[in-house]
Parts: structure tokens; sequence; C-alpha cells
């Protein structure tokens, strides 16, 4: 196998908070091959987020990766590059779009300036060009009437194009990988999946790679090639799509699933995981997932589960697998 | 926007009149005429000087209704209606302390206030927006802290004391600078003015260093910040082009609503400094009992914060395209 566009390995964040550092990711690895999507799954605050943003390498203050961590993409390692050269990958090779589409652009700037500063930053090209590069951009995304468009500020368009433009300005260089910070929860229903065909289509068209960050297992099905499941601060499962949807594994994996409303079980009870999340950086001992987990036995409190491959393609951090598979 | 500024401009009219109505209440009802025309003239003056003083200085007249005249006269020919008359058409009359027009004392004092003001103005804004530009982006390390120190020992100090101990320092030991004095010809202005906007800056210096910095700091933490470096801009950059100009419309509330104010001076630096301005003609008329200078300066300070809402108004709208074409 060649290596992959982007590999993360045990990667952790940790922030300072009462009582020294919270570690709010632990040891995450993860890959994406070139043109594949990836779906990182998890509830809030189980550091999904906070992984794309180092991928990035815009954690916000005062957080910081902790050292032994390794980011490659394409071939070298991000987190020791300088920082123009950082800057020269944000917005040029990695792409990235978020969850507010509302506050995420500049209010006092034409959306086809902005959209142009991404291409100015990284192209030394003239104005006009870079204006008609725009235009170009505005149709791919499904922007109607460009032109008009171009002098819009973003007060003046609905969230749907607005989160058009920001993906606009993220395909602007033409990345190897687009990083999507749940692009569709803050949209209604109708544009999500509009705002999916989409990020399915340029993938499909430019050929790049796509880190999905969503708690929606919905979006997952439409979209991912590949799932990551997140706990606690860690990857619990990973696997293909059909693997995970169909036969996962981990009993946190199995109970989201369980918990999504399906048209065949109107009128019964909707099942849900019971418990709470527990706080970033205050995880439970052994397991994360022992205290929510109706399958918990003798060894989840004390020791932590190891990765346990369970196919080629599939994995999952849990006891009960570690049993199944060397009984 | 023709609108918008039609009907800004209404209010402010509104709030002229009522200005007006309160300055009367102020400087005719609670102010007894009487009092005034005894402190000018001296207790023992004769009726006839006294009652002559009164008549010049249109003191002369019932405050509300005249009895005496006749129809549309007996609300026109009163004090009320002579004070909304005389200042509605800039109209100011003379000093009730030496008889000298003030219109003429106005247009001698705004150009010494403005040659103070417009100055310590533009560099005490400069000043404290780059200052807080550069402690928001070193937020949370020892150089803002550092300043924070700083900004925080300028405010502690009272502005009596820079004036004193900048006169004292710079112009008595150093000898840098005159300690105090005026003189308008352009080749010597500047070494009067140094030291009065040196002290005026550095008075002001901390609190509106902390206040841009407020604001800076809310603007760095908004998505679209996050968005700009995800696109690869650097840090200078999205200070300047994205936070600077957003921040802009707050900061724009603070300033553009003094700009009016410096033409009426600055109070304590001008008396201590010798600076024949505005600012010392209002500290002049209070120490003299100069009520219609007085009256006067009120008015016109009335009117000039209306202008600078009016104006600040106007700004917003060209700087946030959400006011221009909301």
């Amino acid at each position: 196998m060649s290596s992959p566009l982007l590999a993360v390995e045990g990667l952790s964040i940790s922030f300072p908070g009462e009582g020294g550092h919270m570690r709010v990711v632990d040891r995450v690895s993860l890959s994406v091959a070139a043109g594949e999507t990836l779906a990182l799954v998890g509830e809030s605050g189980c550091g999904k987020s906070m992984t794309a943003l180092a991928i990035m390498r815009l954690i916000p203050k005062p957080g910081r990766i902790e050292p032994g961590g390794r980011i490659q993409f394409e071939g070298r390692d991000l987190l020791s590059l300088s920082v123009p050269d950082m800057r020269a990958i944000r917005g040029a090779r990695i792409g990235m779009i978020f969850q507010e589409p509302m506050t995420s652009l500049n209010p006092v700037t034409t959306v086809g300036d902005q959209v142009m500063e991404a291409i100015e930053l990284h192209a030394d090209i003239p104005r006009e060009e870079a204006r008609g590069r725009v235009m170009e951009l505005f149709g791919l995304v499904g922007i109607p009437d460009p032109k008009s468009r171009f002098v819009a500020y973003p007060h003046q368009l609905s969230g749907g194009l607005k989160q058009r433009v920001l993906i606009a300005m993220a395909m602007a260089m033409r990345p190897r990988l687009l990083i999507a910070d749940e692009p569709t929860t803050a949209l209604d229903a109708t544009i999500r999946a509009q705002i999916l065909e989409l990020l399915r289509d340029l993938s499909a068209k430019t050929g790049t790679a796509v880190l999905l960050i969503t708690h929606d297992f919905g979006v997952v099905n439409e979209v991912a090639d590949r799932v990551a499941v997140m706990y606690a601060g860690q990857i619990v499962e990973q696997g293909t799509r059909v693997e995970l949807l169909s036969r996962p594994r981990h009993p946190y994996t199995q109970g989201l699933l369980r918990s999504i409303p399906k048209a065949e079980a109107r009128g019964h009870r909707l099942e849900e995981i019971k418990g709470t999340v527990p706080r970033p950086g205050h995880w439970p001992s052994g397991c994360r997932f022992h205290t929510r987990c109706p399958f918990a036995f003798a060894p989840c409190p004390i020791e932590e589960p190891v990765r346990t491959p369970v196919s080629p393609t599939h994995a999952a951090c849990c006891h009960l697998v570690e049993r199944e598979v060397q009984p | 926007m023709a609108a918008y500024l039609t009907r800004r401009i209404g209010y402010g009219l509104v709030t002229v009149f009522g200005v007006l109505f309160l300055l009367f209440v102020l400087f005719f009802a609670v102010t007894d005429p009487d009092d005034i025309a005894r402190k000018a003239v001296g207790e023992r003056a004769r009726p006839e000087v006294y009652a002559q003083w009164k008549k010049n200085h249109g003191y002369d007249k019932p405050l509300f209704i005249n009895m005496q005249a006749s129809d549309a006269k007996r609300y026109t020919d009163t004090l009320l209606f002579e004070h909304y008359r005389r200042m509605l058409t800039f109209d100011f009359g003379r000093s009730d302390a030496d008889d000298s027009p003030i219109s003429s004392r106005l247009r001698e004092g705004a150009g010494p206030s403005l040659s103070l003001t417009v100055p310590l103005f533009v560099f005490g804004l400069a000043l404290s927006v780059a200052v807080a530009l550069f402690v928001a982006f070193f937020r949370e390390t020892y150089v803002d802290r550092l300043m924070l120190v700083v900004c925080m020992l300028t405010m502690s100090v009272a502005s009596l004391l820079y004036i004193i101990a900048g006169q004292y320092l710079v112009g008595q030991l150093l000898k840098w600078f005159p300690i105090s004095g005026f003189d308008p010809d352009p080749a010597v202005i500047a070494r009067f003015l140094a030291l009065p906007v040196l002290v005026g800056v550095v008075s002001g210096f901390g609190a509106d260093t902390r206040f841009y910095r407020t604001i800076f700091l809310e603007e760095i933490s908004r998505d679209y910040v996050r968005t700009a470096r995800a696109k690869g801009c650097g840090d200078a950059r999205v200070m300047v082009r994205h936070v600077l100009r957003n921040a802009l419309i707050p900061i724009l509330t603070n300033v553009v609503v003094q700009i009016p104010f410096l033409f009426t001076g600055v109070l304590l630096l001008e008396s201590f400094f010798g600076i024949p301005g505005l600012g010392a003609l209002t500290v002049e008329a209070i120490q003299g009992n100069d009520f219609s200078t007085l009256r006067t300066m009120v008015y016109l300070g009335a009117l000039l914060f209306i202008l600078g809402q009016i104006l600040t108004d106007i700004s917003y709208a060209l700087a946030d395209p959400r006011v221009r074409l909301g």
C-alpha cells in the first residue's frame, strides 16, 4: 500500500486546566488516502474538531499539540514545518470549511474579494485572472449569477449560499485535502442535502480527499468511504462505511446507530445511550466508555483496551472484541 | 440613506429645542437675572445703572409671559423667546463680564484651541490604536501584561499631576519647551504646543488603549478570523486586513463623537498652559460670573455633541455594509 495523503499518528492535544494539563485529544491515529472521504464521527466535545484544527495547526491558544505525535501530509511532517511553510499549505494544499457559515465570512468585505484573497495569497497572478477564477469557482460550487454575487456582502446571502462561498474559498487552489468541520449542521435539511451532494461531486471531479467531521450518521451514509468513530478524545472504531454501518463492533458505535430515528421504528421509543459524555479532559479510567456501556465487565474500568483488527480495514478498541478475536 | 439621515437630523433638532429649554431653566429661572445684574454692576450701584445694565444685556424682560405687551408680543417679548431666537440664530450678544461681543471671542479662541486639540487627537488616537493592536496580537504574554501595568499606571495618575510634573520636568529642569504661553506664529507655535500635547496624550493613553484592546480581542475571537487563517493569511495580514477593518466600527463610535469637541478646546490644559482657546475662555467665564459666555459655551457643547452623534451614524454607514445596504 502506497503512503496515504494524510497520516495522523499518536496525536494528543492538551489544554491547561485546574490541576495540570487536560488531554482533550488522546493518541489519535487516522489516515486519509488520496481522493477518499473519511468521516470522523462523534458527539460534541469528543475532540473531533480539535483533531481537524490540529491538522491545520490552528489549535486555539492556550491549547497545544503534545510532542510525540506526527501529522504526515504529502510525505511531510506538518508539525515540524516552519510557520511560513505551514501558511503555504493552508488554503493551498489543505482547504477547510467550518460549521457556522453565518459568522465564518468577514462581514465588511465582499464575498468575491474574500475568495479572491485565498487565490492571491498563494498564486502570483494578475487581479483580472484571479477574478475570472473566482467566477469559475462560483460556477463550480453552484452559486447562480456569479457576477452579481461577487460584489455581494455576506449579510446579503442565505446560509446555503454562504457555505457555498466558503467551499469555493477552500477549493480555490484545488487542495489535495478538504477538511469539512460539520459543514451542514447549521443549515436547513433541504440545503444540507444539496451541500453534501456538492461536496461529493467536488471530491469526485477534482480528486480532492475529504476529512468530514460530523455527529450525524445520515451524513456519513451519504458521503463517506471510510468512518472513524471518536469517543472521549480517542478513536474507538475505524472501518469502511459498509463495515461500520452494517457490522459495528464497538458498543458505542452500536449505540449511536441505534439512536438514529428510523421509519420502520415509528411509534417505538427511540433508543439512546444512557448517561452523558464525560467532560473533556476528565475521562474515566480504563475503557472510557465503560461508565455508559451496557456490556461492561471486569477489565473495562481498569484496563485500557487496545486496537483490535477484525478485518484488514476494520478495527475497534474494546475488551469484548479483544476476547472474541483472541479467546 | 437619505431618509436615514433626514430622520437623524430631525431627532437632532428636537434635541436642540430640549437642550435650549433646559439651558433657559438653568440660566434664567434658577439663576435669577436680578442676581446676575447685581453681581455685574456691584451691590451698591445706583438703580439707574442697574436698570440700564439689565436692558443692555437683555435681562429686562419677564421670563415666560409679558403681561404688559399685547397680542403676539405677549409671548415674543419675553426672556424665553429671546433666548431661543438668539441661540438659534447664533446671535450670542455680549459678555456679562466685560461687554465684549461673544462671537468675536469665539472666533479668536477657536484657532488656538484647534491648534492644541487636533494634534492631541491625532497623536493620541494613532498611538493608542497602534499599541492596542500590538498588545492584542501578543495577548496573554508578558508584553501584554507589561502594557497592562503601564496603562493602569497612566490611568491612575490624576491629569493635574501630569500637567504640573510635565511643566516642572520638561519646562523647568530640562528646559526643552516653555512652561506655558502661546504664539500663533507658525515658526514657534510647535514649541508652545509640544508640552501640552504630550501631557494630553499621556493622560488619555491608558484608558483608550485598554478600550481598543478589548475591541480588538473581541474581533480576534470571531469565526471569520479563523477562516482567514485557514486560507493561509499570515498574522500581520489577519490583524490589519480583517481585524482592524472590522474593529473600525466600534472604534468609530468612540472617536467620531469627539471630533466636534475639538473646537471647544480642553479646559485644564488650556488654562494651565496659557493657551487663549475656548477652554480657557470657559474657565474664565466660570470664574468671572460671565453667564452669557458660559451659556453660549454650554449651548455650543450640546450642539457639537448632537453633531457628533449624527457624524457617527454617517461614519457607521460608510464603514459597515450592513448599515449602508441593510
